[in-house]
């Protein structure tokens, strides 16, 4: 026989449980007299503490205690029910109750981790849990429903990790939206020449990633795109995808770059953003050469056939000035339109992950330090791109002089752990820094000197990276760069002065150099703030995506359905990026695979009876889920849409809407219980 | 319930603040608070909530009325909050029970609202040292005592007007009762 039917109209009886989570709790709360305060408490059958309430051991005494004592009611007193609600409702289901009957207080992440007065903190404990126990006689047997999940993906953000999580989930037969800013995909990776700490060329790993990206018949992939709507949740959002004109018609454009070779610009002229201004290129250029999809673009801030300036709305007017020779050259491909608008696609998906990626810090923002000021003074970054066979010079690492540099300072932790900047240490600069070091004494004869406050190495075969190149003949010198200027005795050359304190000899040291490379922190990249509020996430106080739990759910956010990737959610190299991707597809998959999704049954209803038709409340609900019945006069709310905010309920003046596990009498009864005093 | 004011075992007042955090920013901020094992007041009483917009200004009310000392509302920054705009809904109540309270006679100042962002766990921190800080200047509120004097004051006056009126007629002597309160006063 079912146990709840049986036990619909017996007393209450509850259980109430309180955990020491090893010495978690107990160090701090007198979890002995928090149950023997609990046991007086009216309607409490059984009161007991245990050393790990969550372990199977724990959750069976519960089951146990439901049928042999016949509770109907389970407390326990523990950490946050963020972190084990499920579990105990689980196990209070195990036993043979509605789930919901079950309630938990928060006595460790609230109380015992956070306070240094045990009896303060033990007289705490008592007041929430009697809380507990006065909350849970108007408890209700709920059903948690069953909303459909949408198989579909949308992944934001096409750089390494963005890539990786596409190919996983669409090998996997799923299909997938890959929506990327820039016009071609391969992020920060693709700018690199080699990746540490296997020295591997960064463009032969990736770009065979990125053509599997670009021909996936499960993938779609928007690049020069941008999310502009975000709306729904878990299991069916409704997203708004803006493209931004390119000015070439996709399907049409072959690849050829027959119209670059033909621009009226016979030479390229304006800064090439993907070598970062290091080159040149004309107004209609391929982004890179590896790039996917393999397709044209027109700049029409440059392009002559525009009129100069943007509209008020964004769009530029096409001129007709120019002769069009790219046109001409396009010929029967037709592949190119001036009059291309931005277009908006709408798309519905039952997941997201989100792989937006960093930026690095710009080292305008310590002036001591030169960029921008003085020619020879690169980013890590920008040293990538030169440094690369593709890159701007082709490889052979010159100066924006055209000479070859004799004597490198390579200076670390710029943005990185300083007050004044930014305090994180961003991972990856040190071992990007030694594989510059190495990548410049491959190419060149030159010195180099790495400055470094501490030499951070962590994680596989780094260390050992680390150990092989320093060998190679590099200066390593322990200390943080205070000042770099010209050489005031060679003010022709460029030739700059590195002032640092050498804190091994404790010895000022000033070395004459002709390039000094920055090497840049990772920060969130400025939009992140509208993302956040776009996609509903939070972010940690430095502005990365902020995961779940840092240990336990480390790829989940606070919005179900959405996963996070790579960078934006914290500094880590391209191994920690690509797993990350790999397990933010596999929970974007467990929830697929299971094919629906449970929604808290948190929902609203109002109460026919008692509704006075005064109609406050419909206009407060933000997914319009009260209507009003024109022929009873009454308020309804669709449970569908309602997602269990309760602002209407604490708005309605006649008291008659309902929220489910958030009823006046249960929310009356925890202020009765916190409240109520204290045996002395 | 002779004295419900939060009295420790040493028998020294200590206030007693209720909190209605929303779920989805500051319960989560208290959370890392805790997991950053930040150290705080424990004078501090949280209710859950899915969202500031459910804070009913009868919540704050009774919180008072059972003897809270003070009541810190926390949900999410504006265009911040969950559910869209649940918290705006709630800062319109709180403006609106500022000035109830005071006119209750109960200061002010023992109600806040605090928007704090999950990532805040500081935040958490700062503004419930500062709320308990403030509540202690104040003082006991100890609203339930005054219930129990106001009965009690009721009570007498329902005696004096009894035997005032004798063996009169019953049902005239509830209109008279105001009017008698201050006379049975003076
Ligand atoms: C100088 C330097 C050298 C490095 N060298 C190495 C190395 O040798 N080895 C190594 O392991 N790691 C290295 N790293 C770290 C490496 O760059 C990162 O681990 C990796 O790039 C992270 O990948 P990601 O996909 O998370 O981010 P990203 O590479 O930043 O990609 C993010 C992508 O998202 C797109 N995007 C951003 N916002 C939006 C939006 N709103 N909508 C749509 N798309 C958007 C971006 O355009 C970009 O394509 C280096 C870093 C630097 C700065
Ligand atoms: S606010 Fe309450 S009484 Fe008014 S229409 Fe809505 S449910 Fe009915
Ligand atoms: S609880 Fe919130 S979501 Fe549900 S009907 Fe009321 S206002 Fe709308
Ligand atoms: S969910 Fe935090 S205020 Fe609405």
């Amino acid at each position: 026989m079912n146990i709840m039917e049986t036990r619909k109209n017996e007393p209450v009886r509850i259980g109430f449980y309180v955990c020491h989570c090893g010495v978690n709790i107990a160090h701090m709360v007198d979890v002995e007299a928090v149950a023997k305060y609990v046991a007086t408490l009216p309607n409490v059958v059984v009161s007991r503490n245990y050393k790990y309430m969550c372990s199977d051991p724990g959750q069976e005494m519960i089951q146990k205690d439901i049928r042999e004592q016949r509770l109907n009611r389970v407390v326990v007193a523990a950490c946050s029910p963020l972190l084990h609600e499920h579990t105990f409702r689980g196990a209070t289901e195990a036993g043979g109750l509605n789930p919901f009957y079950f309630q938990m207080v928060n006595i460790r992440e609230h109380n015992s981790w956070v306070h240094t007065d045990r009896l303060e903190a033990t007289r705490k404990a008592m007041a929430l849990a009697r809380a507990a126990i006065q909350r849970v006689p108007h408890h209700k047997p709920l059903e948690v429903k069953k909303v459909p999940i949408n198989p579909d993906v949308l992944i934001v953000g096409g750089g390494i990790a963005g890539i990786h999580a596409a190919i996983t989930m669409a090998n996997a037969g799923k299909k997938v939206y890959l929506v990327e800013k820039e016009p071609s995909i391969g992020g920060h990776m693709a700018m690199f020449d080699k990746t540490f700490p296997t020295l591997d060329c960064a463009m032969c790993v990736l770009s065979p990633k990125m053509a599997t990206v670009g021909s996936h018949p499960n993938i779609t992939l928007w690049t020069y795109s941008e999310v502009v709507k975000v709306d729904g949740y878990v299991g069916n959002f409704k997203v708004t995808v803006r493209r931004k004109p390119r000015y070439i018609i996709e399907d049409l454009c072959t690849g050829c770059q027959e119209c670059v070779a033909n621009c009226v610009y016979k030479e390229p002229k304006f800064p090439d953003a993907f070598n970062l201004g290091l080159g040149k290129r004309k107004p209609v250029y391929m982004p890179f050469a590896q790039a996917i999809p393999s397709i044209a673009i027109i700049d029409p801030e440059v392009c002559l056939n525009f009129k100069r300036g943007k509209n008020p709305d964004g769009s530029y007017t096409v001129s007709d000035k120019c002769k069009k020779l790219c046109v001409v050259a396009c010929g029967d491909r037709k592949a190119i339109d001036f009059s291309q608008k931005a277009e908006d696609k709408e798309i519905t998906v039952g997941t997201i992950i989100m792989a937006t990626g960093f930026k690095t810090f710009d080292p305008r923002r310590t002036p001591y330090y030169g960029y921008g000021v003085y020619p020879n003074v690169y980013t890590a970054l920008e040293l990538e791109r030169v440094i690369n066979a593709s890159g701007p010079t082709e490889g052979h690492l010159v100066m924006r002089n055209g000479k070859e540099p004799k004597r490198v300072a390579i200076v670390h932790c710029v943005g990185s752990r300083d007050e004044n900047t930014n305090r994180w240490c961003s991972r990856v600069c040190c071992l990007y820094s030694l594989k510059l070091a190495h990548l410049i004494l491959e190419h060149t004869d030159a010195e180099v000197y790495n400055f470094y406050i501490d030499m951070r190495t962590p994680g596989k075969s780094m260390e050992e990276f680390y150990n092989r190149v320093a060998e190679e003949g590099m200066h390593l010198v322990r200390g943080r760069v205070a000042d770099v200027y010209p050489d005031p005795n060679d003010t022709a050359s460029g030739r700059l002065i590195v002032q640092a304190e050498d804190t091994l000899t404790n010895r000022i040291l000033k070395i004459p150099v002709d390039m000094v490379v920055l090497s840049v922190g990772l920060e969130p990249r400025p939009e992140a703030e509208d993302l956040r509020r776009l996609f509903n996430l939070s972010c940690s106080s430095e502005g990365w995506f902020l995961e779940r739990h840092p240990k336990l759910a480390p790829v989940s956010t606070f919005t179900d359905g959405i996963f996070l990737a790579g960078c934006c959610q914290g500094p880590k190299d391209i191994p920690d990026s690509v797993a990350q991707a790999g397990a933010a597809a596999a929970e974007a998959f467990s929830l697929i695979d299971k094919g629906y999704v449970e929604q808290e049954p948190n929902t609203a209803f109002v109460l026919a009876e008692e509704c006075s038709g005064c109609k406050s409340c419909i206009p407060l609900c933000p997914y319009t889920a009260i209507s009003f019945n024109e022929e009873t006069k009454k308020a309804f709310i669709n449970e569908a849409l309602c997602k269990g905010c309760g602002t209407c309920v604490a708005a309605c003046p006649s008291g008659s809407i309902v929220q489910n596990l958030f009823e006046d009498q249960e929310i009356f009864s925890e202020i009765d219980g916190v409240l109520a005093p204290l045996p002395q | 319930m002779s004295d419900s004011t939060n009295k420790t075992p040493d028998g020294n007042w200590t206030p007693r603040i209720v909190a209605f955090f929303c779920n989805w920013c500051t319960y989560t901020a208290a959370d890392l608070a805790g997991v950053s094992r930040m150290k705080y007041a424990s004078n501090i009483r949280v209710i859950r909530l899915m969202c500031s917009g459910r804070v009913d200004p009868q919540f704050v009310v009774d919180a008072f009325a059972k003897g809270a000392d003070g009541v810190l509302i926390g949900g999410c920054h504006p265009n911040d909050c969950h559910y869209v705009e649940g918290n705006y809904k709630c800062l319109r109540r709180y403006q609106m029970l500022k000035r109830m309270i005071a006119d209750m006679g109960i200061e002010p100042d023992r109600l806040r609202l605090e928007w704090i962002s999950a990532a805040e766990g500081e935040k958490v921190r700062r503004v419930v040292n500062e709320m308990v800080e403030t509540v202690k200047q104040l003082g006991p509120l100890g609203i339930p005592a005054k219930f129990e004097q106001w009965d009690k004051e009721m009570n007498a006056l329902a005696e004096h007007v009894a035997a005032s009126q004798g063996a009169g007629a019953p049902g005239s002597s509830g209109q008279n009762k105001p009017q008698t309160a201050q006379t049975a006063h003076v």
